[in-house]
Protein backbone atom coordinates (compact mmCIF):
# COMPACT_ATOMS: atom_id res chain seq x y z
CA UNK A 1 0.00 0.00 0.00
CA UNK A 2 1.20 3.23 -0.63
CA UNK A 3 2.24 5.40 2.38
CA UNK A 4 -0.30 7.87 2.83
CA UNK A 5 2.37 10.20 5.22
CA UNK A 6 5.67 11.35 4.43
CA UNK A 7 8.81 13.15 5.75
CA UNK A 8 8.20 16.63 5.34
CA UNK A 9 10.07 17.97 2.01
CA UNK A 10 11.92 20.01 3.65
CA UNK A 11 13.53 16.68 5.37
CA UNK A 12 13.40 15.11 2.25
CA UNK A 13 15.89 18.01 0.28
CA UNK A 14 17.62 18.11 3.04
CA UNK A 15 18.17 14.03 2.93
CA UNK A 16 19.02 14.62 -0.54
CA UNK A 17 21.69 17.20 -0.04
CA UNK A 18 23.47 15.48 3.01
CA UNK A 19 22.55 17.15 5.72
CA UNK A 20 20.55 14.88 7.81
CA UNK A 21 22.34 12.94 10.38
CA UNK A 22 22.74 9.45 10.25
CA UNK A 23 19.26 8.64 12.60
CA UNK A 24 17.02 10.43 10.82
CA UNK A 25 19.01 9.53 7.05
CA UNK A 26 17.98 5.91 8.11
CA UNK A 27 14.15 6.82 8.87
CA UNK A 28 14.28 8.29 5.55
CA UNK A 29 16.03 5.66 3.47
CA UNK A 30 14.12 3.24 4.83
CA UNK A 31 10.80 5.25 4.24
CA UNK A 32 12.17 5.26 0.79
CA UNK A 33 11.48 1.65 0.43
CA UNK A 34 7.96 1.82 0.62
CA UNK A 35 7.39 5.12 -1.44
CA UNK A 36 8.05 5.21 -5.15
CA UNK A 37 6.59 9.15 -4.85
CA UNK A 38 9.72 10.28 -2.41
CA UNK A 39 11.80 8.41 -4.56
CA UNK A 40 10.99 10.77 -6.98
CA UNK A 41 11.43 13.81 -5.05
CA UNK A 42 14.81 12.56 -3.52
CA UNK A 43 16.30 12.43 -7.47
CA UNK A 44 14.69 16.05 -7.79
CA UNK A 45 17.18 17.10 -4.62
CA UNK A 46 20.00 15.43 -6.21
CA UNK A 47 19.64 16.91 -9.58
CA UNK A 48 20.21 20.07 -7.51
CA UNK A 49 22.98 18.92 -6.27
CA UNK A 50 24.43 18.47 -9.33
CA UNK A 51 23.72 21.26 -10.66
CA UNK A 52 25.05 23.42 -7.87
CA UNK A 53 28.27 21.06 -7.95
CA UNK A 54 28.64 22.05 -11.53
CA UNK A 55 28.01 25.69 -10.88
CA UNK A 56 30.82 26.15 -8.75
CA UNK A 57 33.62 27.72 -9.76
CA UNK A 58 36.64 25.20 -10.66
CA UNK A 59 39.25 24.86 -7.69
CA UNK A 60 42.67 23.88 -9.39
CA UNK A 61 44.15 20.54 -8.10
CA UNK A 62 47.12 19.53 -7.44
CA UNK A 63 49.76 19.36 -10.07
CA UNK A 64 50.32 15.70 -9.74
CA UNK A 65 46.48 14.92 -9.17
CA UNK A 66 46.05 13.05 -12.52
CA UNK A 67 49.01 10.99 -12.15
CA UNK A 68 47.93 9.96 -8.37
CA UNK A 69 44.27 8.91 -9.81
CA UNK A 70 45.95 7.36 -12.94
CA UNK A 71 47.91 4.89 -10.86
CA UNK A 72 45.23 3.88 -8.93
CA UNK A 73 43.12 2.56 -11.86
CA UNK A 74 46.65 1.29 -12.88
CA UNK A 75 46.66 -0.47 -9.13
CA UNK A 76 43.37 -1.25 -8.96
CA UNK A 77 42.34 -4.33 -6.88
CA UNK A 78 39.13 -6.42 -7.93
CA UNK A 79 36.39 -4.77 -7.58
CA UNK A 80 35.16 -5.55 -3.86
CA UNK A 81 32.64 -8.08 -3.60
CA UNK A 82 29.00 -6.89 -3.95
CA UNK A 83 27.29 -6.11 -0.36
CA UNK A 84 26.34 -9.29 0.64
CA UNK A 85 22.28 -9.54 0.31
CA UNK A 86 20.51 -7.80 3.88
CA UNK A 87 18.97 -9.73 6.56
CA UNK A 88 16.38 -12.41 5.63
CA UNK A 89 13.81 -10.73 7.84
CA UNK A 90 10.48 -9.79 4.85
CA UNK A 91 9.42 -6.66 6.92
CA UNK A 92 12.32 -4.80 7.06
CA UNK A 93 13.42 -2.22 4.31
CA UNK A 94 17.06 -3.24 3.09
CA UNK A 95 18.64 -0.21 4.91
CA UNK A 96 17.15 -0.69 8.22
CA UNK A 97 17.76 -4.63 7.95
CA UNK A 98 21.68 -3.66 7.87
CA UNK A 99 21.64 -1.42 10.44
CA UNK A 100 19.75 -4.72 13.03
CA UNK A 101 21.31 -7.49 11.36
CA UNK A 102 18.55 -9.45 12.79
CA UNK A 103 14.98 -10.18 12.45
CA UNK A 104 12.22 -8.06 13.90
CA UNK A 105 11.25 -11.00 16.23
CA UNK A 106 14.74 -11.41 17.38
CA UNK A 107 15.58 -8.05 18.83
CA UNK A 108 16.38 -7.84 22.71
CA UNK A 109 13.91 -5.13 24.21
CA UNK A 110 14.52 -3.26 27.01
CA UNK A 111 11.26 -2.07 29.23
CA UNK A 112 11.21 1.44 29.06
CA UNK A 113 7.26 1.55 30.90
CA UNK A 114 4.09 -0.40 31.56
CA UNK A 115 3.68 -1.35 27.86
CA UNK A 116 6.63 0.09 26.15
CA UNK A 117 10.06 -1.29 25.21
CA UNK A 118 12.70 0.17 23.30
CA UNK A 119 16.08 -0.68 21.31
CA UNK A 120 19.01 1.48 20.90
CA UNK A 121 19.42 1.29 17.25
CA UNK A 122 22.42 3.66 17.23
CA UNK A 123 24.25 4.82 21.15
CA UNK A 124 23.25 7.98 21.21
CA UNK A 125 26.14 10.53 21.11
CA UNK A 126 26.82 8.43 17.11
CA UNK A 127 22.92 9.32 15.71
CA UNK A 128 23.67 13.06 16.49
CA UNK A 129 20.26 12.27 18.54
CA UNK A 130 18.10 8.87 19.31
CA UNK A 131 17.87 6.43 16.82
CA UNK A 132 15.81 3.45 18.64
CA UNK A 133 13.00 0.79 17.96
CA UNK A 134 9.81 1.40 19.65
CA UNK A 135 7.70 -1.48 20.75
CA UNK A 136 4.11 0.07 22.63
CA UNK A 137 1.25 -3.09 23.54
CA UNK A 138 -2.00 -2.22 21.85
CA UNK A 139 -4.13 0.71 22.81
CA UNK A 140 -1.33 2.37 24.87
CA UNK A 141 -1.10 5.84 25.15
CA UNK A 142 2.07 7.67 25.33
CA UNK A 143 3.19 10.38 27.88
CA UNK A 144 2.24 13.71 25.91
CA UNK A 145 5.28 15.56 24.87
CA UNK A 146 7.03 18.19 22.81
CA UNK A 147 10.17 18.08 21.05
CA UNK A 148 13.53 20.03 20.50
CA UNK A 149 14.04 19.20 17.39
CA UNK A 150 12.72 17.13 14.14
CA UNK A 151 11.84 14.05 14.65
CA UNK A 152 10.68 11.34 12.66
CA UNK A 153 8.99 8.03 13.34
CA UNK A 154 8.92 4.93 10.97
CA UNK A 155 5.92 2.83 11.53
CA UNK A 156 7.00 -1.08 11.14
CA UNK A 157 4.21 -2.84 11.99
CA UNK A 158 0.94 -2.10 13.46
CA UNK A 159 -0.65 1.25 13.77
CA UNK A 160 -0.96 4.23 16.21
CA UNK A 161 -2.78 7.49 15.95
CA UNK A 162 -2.70 10.84 16.89
CA UNK A 163 -3.92 14.40 16.43
CA UNK A 164 -2.02 14.41 12.85
CA UNK A 165 -3.90 11.14 12.06
CA UNK A 166 -3.75 7.21 11.77
CA UNK A 167 -0.15 6.06 10.86
CA UNK A 168 0.19 2.41 9.56
CA UNK A 169 3.38 0.27 7.80
CA UNK A 170 5.37 2.45 6.01
CA UNK A 171 4.04 5.92 6.95
CA UNK A 172 6.44 8.61 8.49
CA UNK A 173 5.22 11.04 11.10
CA UNK A 174 7.12 14.51 11.48
CA UNK A 175 7.11 16.29 14.07
CA UNK A 176 9.18 19.44 15.62
CA UNK A 177 9.20 22.05 18.18
CA UNK A 178 6.14 23.21 16.97
CA UNK A 179 4.00 20.23 17.78
CA UNK A 180 3.33 18.81 21.41
CA UNK A 181 1.12 14.72 20.50
CA UNK A 182 0.19 12.42 22.27
CA UNK A 183 0.10 8.76 20.51
CA UNK A 184 -1.89 6.08 21.16
CA UNK A 185 -1.40 2.74 19.67
CA UNK A 186 -4.93 0.92 17.80
CA UNK A 187 -6.00 -1.86 19.56
CA UNK A 188 -5.18 -4.77 17.24
CA UNK A 189 -1.30 -5.66 17.43
CA UNK A 190 1.72 -4.67 18.79
CA UNK A 191 3.07 -1.08 17.06
CA UNK A 192 6.88 -1.26 16.41
CA UNK A 193 8.52 1.89 14.90
CA UNK A 194 11.45 3.44 14.20
CA UNK A 195 12.13 6.76 15.70
CA UNK A 196 14.84 9.11 14.90
CA UNK A 197 15.46 12.16 17.20
CA UNK A 198 17.82 15.57 16.88
CA UNK A 199 17.05 16.30 20.42
CA UNK A 200 15.44 15.17 23.38
CA UNK A 201 11.58 14.84 23.96
CA UNK A 202 9.75 17.42 26.55
CA UNK A 203 7.53 15.49 28.46
CA UNK A 204 4.94 17.32 30.18
CA UNK A 205 4.81 15.05 33.14
CA UNK A 206 7.26 14.86 35.95
CA UNK A 207 7.32 11.01 36.22
CA UNK A 208 8.10 11.06 32.64
CA UNK A 209 10.77 13.50 33.17
CA UNK A 210 12.21 10.93 35.26
CA UNK A 211 11.91 8.39 33.53
CA UNK A 212 13.63 10.32 30.85
CA UNK A 213 16.84 10.74 32.94
CA UNK A 214 17.30 6.96 33.27
CA UNK A 215 16.93 6.09 30.11
CA UNK A 216 18.01 8.47 28.06
CA UNK A 217 14.73 8.86 25.68
CA UNK B 1 2.41 16.26 2.83
CA UNK B 2 3.78 18.82 5.37
CA UNK B 3 2.28 19.56 8.85
CA UNK B 4 0.75 23.11 9.49
CA UNK B 5 4.18 25.14 10.83
CA UNK B 6 3.07 28.34 12.39
CA UNK B 7 5.28 30.58 12.25
CA UNK B 8 6.05 29.85 8.48
CA UNK B 9 3.13 30.43 6.74
CA UNK B 10 3.72 34.84 7.82
CA UNK B 11 7.00 34.48 6.60
CA UNK B 12 6.37 33.26 3.10
CA UNK B 13 3.92 36.18 1.89
CA UNK B 14 6.23 38.59 2.32
CA UNK B 15 9.23 36.69 0.67
CA UNK B 16 8.58 36.63 -2.91
CA UNK B 17 8.82 39.91 -4.89
CA UNK B 18 10.69 42.36 -2.79
CA UNK B 19 13.88 40.64 -1.95
CA UNK B 20 13.87 38.66 -5.87
CA UNK B 21 16.63 40.67 -7.20
CA UNK B 22 19.93 39.24 -5.23
CA UNK B 23 19.88 35.88 -6.13
CA UNK B 24 22.88 36.06 -8.17
CA UNK B 25 25.00 36.35 -5.18
CA UNK B 26 23.30 33.29 -3.76
CA UNK B 27 23.53 30.39 -6.71
CA UNK B 28 26.28 30.92 -9.00
CA UNK B 29 25.22 31.10 -12.51
CA UNK B 30 26.93 28.57 -14.69
CA UNK B 31 28.82 30.37 -17.46
CA UNK B 32 26.90 28.71 -20.84
CA UNK B 33 29.78 28.36 -22.63
CA UNK B 34 31.14 26.14 -19.92
CA UNK B 35 27.64 24.38 -19.65
CA UNK B 36 28.66 20.62 -18.44
CA UNK B 37 28.18 18.77 -22.59
CA UNK B 38 26.83 15.40 -23.03
CA UNK B 39 29.07 12.95 -20.75
CA UNK B 40 27.03 10.13 -20.32
CA UNK B 41 28.80 8.41 -23.02
CA UNK B 42 32.18 8.88 -21.26
CA UNK B 43 31.12 6.63 -18.70
CA UNK B 44 29.83 4.11 -21.45
CA UNK B 45 33.25 4.03 -22.93
CA UNK B 46 35.08 3.47 -19.08
CA UNK B 47 32.17 0.55 -18.89
CA UNK B 48 32.75 -0.94 -22.10
CA UNK B 49 36.39 -0.43 -22.93
CA UNK B 50 38.16 0.94 -19.76
CA UNK B 51 39.06 3.73 -21.76
CA UNK B 52 41.09 5.86 -19.73
CA UNK B 53 41.70 9.14 -22.16
CA UNK B 54 37.33 8.92 -21.55
CA UNK B 55 38.26 8.94 -17.71
CA UNK B 56 40.34 11.98 -17.65
CA UNK B 57 37.73 13.88 -20.09
CA UNK B 58 35.53 13.33 -17.09
CA UNK B 59 38.47 14.18 -14.16
CA UNK B 60 39.36 17.34 -15.78
CA UNK B 61 35.81 18.84 -15.79
CA UNK B 62 34.41 17.12 -12.69
CA UNK B 63 37.79 17.26 -10.34
CA UNK B 64 37.75 20.60 -9.64
CA UNK B 65 34.22 21.21 -9.05
CA UNK B 66 34.54 18.22 -6.66
CA UNK B 67 37.02 19.69 -4.89
CA UNK B 68 35.46 23.24 -5.09
CA UNK B 69 32.26 21.71 -3.09
CA UNK B 70 34.39 20.24 -0.53
CA UNK B 71 35.75 23.55 0.28
CA UNK B 72 32.50 25.16 0.32
CA UNK B 73 31.81 22.30 2.74
CA UNK B 74 34.72 23.70 5.02
CA UNK B 75 37.67 20.68 4.27
CA UNK B 76 40.69 21.98 3.97
CA UNK B 77 42.73 22.08 1.03
CA UNK B 78 44.78 19.10 1.32
CA UNK B 79 41.79 16.86 2.60
CA UNK B 80 39.62 18.21 -0.69
CA UNK B 81 42.57 17.47 -2.84
CA UNK B 82 42.80 13.76 -1.35
CA UNK B 83 39.30 13.99 -1.19
CA UNK B 84 37.84 14.99 -5.02
CA UNK B 85 40.51 12.12 -6.32
CA UNK B 86 38.76 9.44 -4.21
CA UNK B 87 35.45 10.41 -5.69
CA UNK B 88 36.63 10.53 -9.12
CA UNK B 89 38.20 6.81 -8.14
CA UNK B 90 35.44 5.59 -7.27
CA UNK B 91 33.33 7.65 -10.42
CA UNK B 92 35.54 5.07 -12.68
CA UNK B 93 35.32 1.78 -10.32
CA UNK B 94 31.19 2.62 -9.87
CA UNK B 95 30.97 3.37 -13.93
CA UNK B 96 28.84 0.49 -14.72
CA UNK B 97 25.87 1.83 -11.49
CA UNK B 98 25.68 4.92 -13.48
CA UNK B 99 21.70 5.15 -15.25
CA UNK B 100 21.35 7.57 -17.92
CA UNK B 101 17.66 7.41 -17.35
CA UNK B 102 17.75 8.23 -14.02
CA UNK B 103 19.99 11.26 -13.59
CA UNK B 104 22.53 13.12 -15.55
CA UNK B 105 26.15 12.56 -14.65
CA UNK B 106 26.34 15.49 -12.78
CA UNK B 107 24.12 14.26 -10.54
CA UNK B 108 25.57 10.86 -10.19
CA UNK B 109 28.80 13.02 -9.54
CA UNK B 110 27.14 14.59 -6.60
CA UNK B 111 26.08 11.62 -4.77
CA UNK B 112 28.88 10.01 -4.64
CA UNK B 113 30.70 13.29 -3.41
CA UNK B 114 28.07 13.53 -1.12
CA UNK B 115 28.48 10.37 0.78
CA UNK B 116 31.69 10.24 0.67
CA UNK B 117 32.11 13.23 2.81
CA UNK B 118 29.87 11.71 5.07
CA UNK B 119 32.03 8.73 5.23
CA UNK B 120 35.35 10.69 5.61
CA UNK B 121 34.88 13.72 7.46
CA UNK B 122 31.63 13.25 9.19
CA UNK B 123 32.66 9.87 10.13
CA UNK B 124 29.32 8.67 9.82
CA UNK B 125 27.41 6.24 7.97
CA UNK B 126 25.18 7.22 4.85
CA UNK B 127 21.64 5.10 5.11
CA UNK B 128 20.64 5.34 1.69
CA UNK B 129 17.91 3.47 -1.07
CA UNK B 130 18.80 -0.03 -1.94
CA UNK B 131 18.03 0.12 -5.67
CA UNK B 132 17.53 -3.84 -5.57
CA UNK B 133 16.06 -4.27 -2.23
CA UNK B 134 13.50 -7.38 -3.02
CA UNK B 135 10.82 -5.32 -0.70
CA UNK B 136 11.11 -2.39 -2.64
CA UNK B 137 7.64 -0.74 -3.55
CA UNK B 138 7.11 -0.02 -7.19
CA UNK B 139 7.44 3.09 -8.44
CA UNK B 140 4.63 5.24 -9.59
CA UNK B 141 3.72 4.84 -12.99
CA UNK B 142 6.04 6.85 -15.17
CA UNK B 143 4.12 9.51 -17.70
CA UNK B 144 3.58 8.69 -21.08
CA UNK B 145 6.42 11.34 -22.47
CA UNK B 146 8.65 11.29 -19.52
CA UNK B 147 11.77 10.48 -20.72
CA UNK B 148 11.51 12.79 -23.74
CA UNK B 149 10.93 15.31 -20.61
CA UNK B 150 14.25 14.48 -19.04
CA UNK B 151 16.84 17.39 -20.41
CA UNK B 152 13.95 19.84 -20.40
CA UNK B 153 13.93 18.98 -16.81
CA UNK B 154 17.17 19.90 -15.77
CA UNK B 155 16.99 22.92 -17.68
CA UNK B 156 13.96 23.79 -15.85
CA UNK B 157 15.58 23.13 -12.58
CA UNK B 158 18.68 24.77 -13.46
CA UNK B 159 16.64 28.16 -14.46
CA UNK B 160 14.36 27.73 -11.62
CA UNK B 161 16.79 27.52 -8.65
CA UNK B 162 18.02 30.73 -10.42
CA UNK B 163 15.40 32.77 -9.88
CA UNK B 164 14.22 31.53 -6.28
CA UNK B 165 13.61 34.33 -3.68
CA UNK B 166 16.72 35.36 -2.07
CA UNK B 167 15.47 34.29 1.18
CA UNK B 168 14.57 30.70 -0.46
CA UNK B 169 18.36 29.96 -2.14
CA UNK B 170 19.83 30.83 0.86
CA UNK B 171 18.57 27.67 3.23
CA UNK B 172 19.09 25.51 0.21
CA UNK B 173 22.67 26.72 -0.70
CA UNK B 174 23.15 26.19 3.58
CA UNK B 175 21.59 22.81 2.98
CA UNK B 176 23.94 21.92 0.09
CA UNK B 177 26.74 23.84 0.29
CA UNK B 178 27.15 24.15 4.09
CA UNK B 179 25.86 21.06 4.73
CA UNK B 180 23.58 21.70 7.43
CA UNK B 181 20.49 20.43 9.05
CA UNK B 182 17.40 22.33 9.59
CA UNK B 183 18.27 23.36 13.05
CA UNK B 184 21.56 24.14 12.22
CA UNK B 185 19.94 26.36 9.35
CA UNK B 186 17.31 27.79 11.70
CA UNK B 187 20.37 28.80 14.45
CA UNK B 188 22.73 30.18 12.14
CA UNK B 189 19.66 32.61 10.42
CA UNK B 190 17.92 33.02 14.25
CA UNK B 191 14.73 32.06 12.33
CA UNK B 192 11.81 29.71 14.09
CA UNK B 193 12.74 25.93 12.99
CA UNK B 194 9.08 25.97 10.55
CA UNK B 195 10.52 28.85 9.23
CA UNK B 196 13.41 27.19 7.62
CA UNK B 197 11.28 24.10 6.73
CA UNK B 198 8.50 26.43 5.06
CA UNK B 199 11.34 27.95 3.25
CA UNK B 200 12.93 24.31 2.03
CA UNK B 201 9.65 22.94 0.94
CA UNK B 202 8.85 26.58 -1.02
CA UNK B 203 11.87 25.90 -2.68
CA UNK B 204 11.92 22.24 -3.68
CA UNK B 205 8.43 22.87 -4.83
CA UNK B 206 8.76 25.87 -7.14
CA UNK B 207 12.22 24.14 -8.76
CA UNK B 208 10.10 20.20 -8.88
CA UNK B 209 7.83 22.79 -10.85
CA UNK B 210 5.22 22.01 -8.38
CA UNK B 211 4.27 25.64 -8.25
CA UNK B 212 3.02 27.50 -10.71
CA UNK B 213 5.98 30.20 -12.03
CA UNK B 214 3.95 33.22 -10.25
CA UNK B 215 3.04 31.86 -6.81
CA UNK B 216 4.93 33.21 -3.59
Amino acid sequence: MTPQHHPSEATLLTYAAGGLGEGLSLVVASHLAFCGECRAAIVSGEQIGGDLLEALAPEAMAADARERVLAMIGSEAPPPPAMPAPPADPTLPAPLGRYLNRDLSAIPWRILGPGLKHFEVLPHDLARGNLRLLRIAPGRRLPRHGHTGTELTLVLQGSFSDALGRFVRGDVAETDDAIVHQPVSDRDADCICLIATEGPLKFESPIARMVQRFTGV
Amino acid sequence: MDFAVPFGAGALRWGGAALFGRWAMMIPRADAAAAPPMFAHLLRAIVERRDQASFMTLFDYYAPRVKAYLKRLGAADSVAEDLSQDVMFAVWRKAASYDPAKAGVGTWIFTIARNLRIDALRRERRPELEPDDPRLAPDPAPMPDEEAEASQEVAHIRAALRALPEDQAKVVTMAFYDGKSHGEIAAELALPLGTVKSRLRLAFRRVRGLLGDHAA
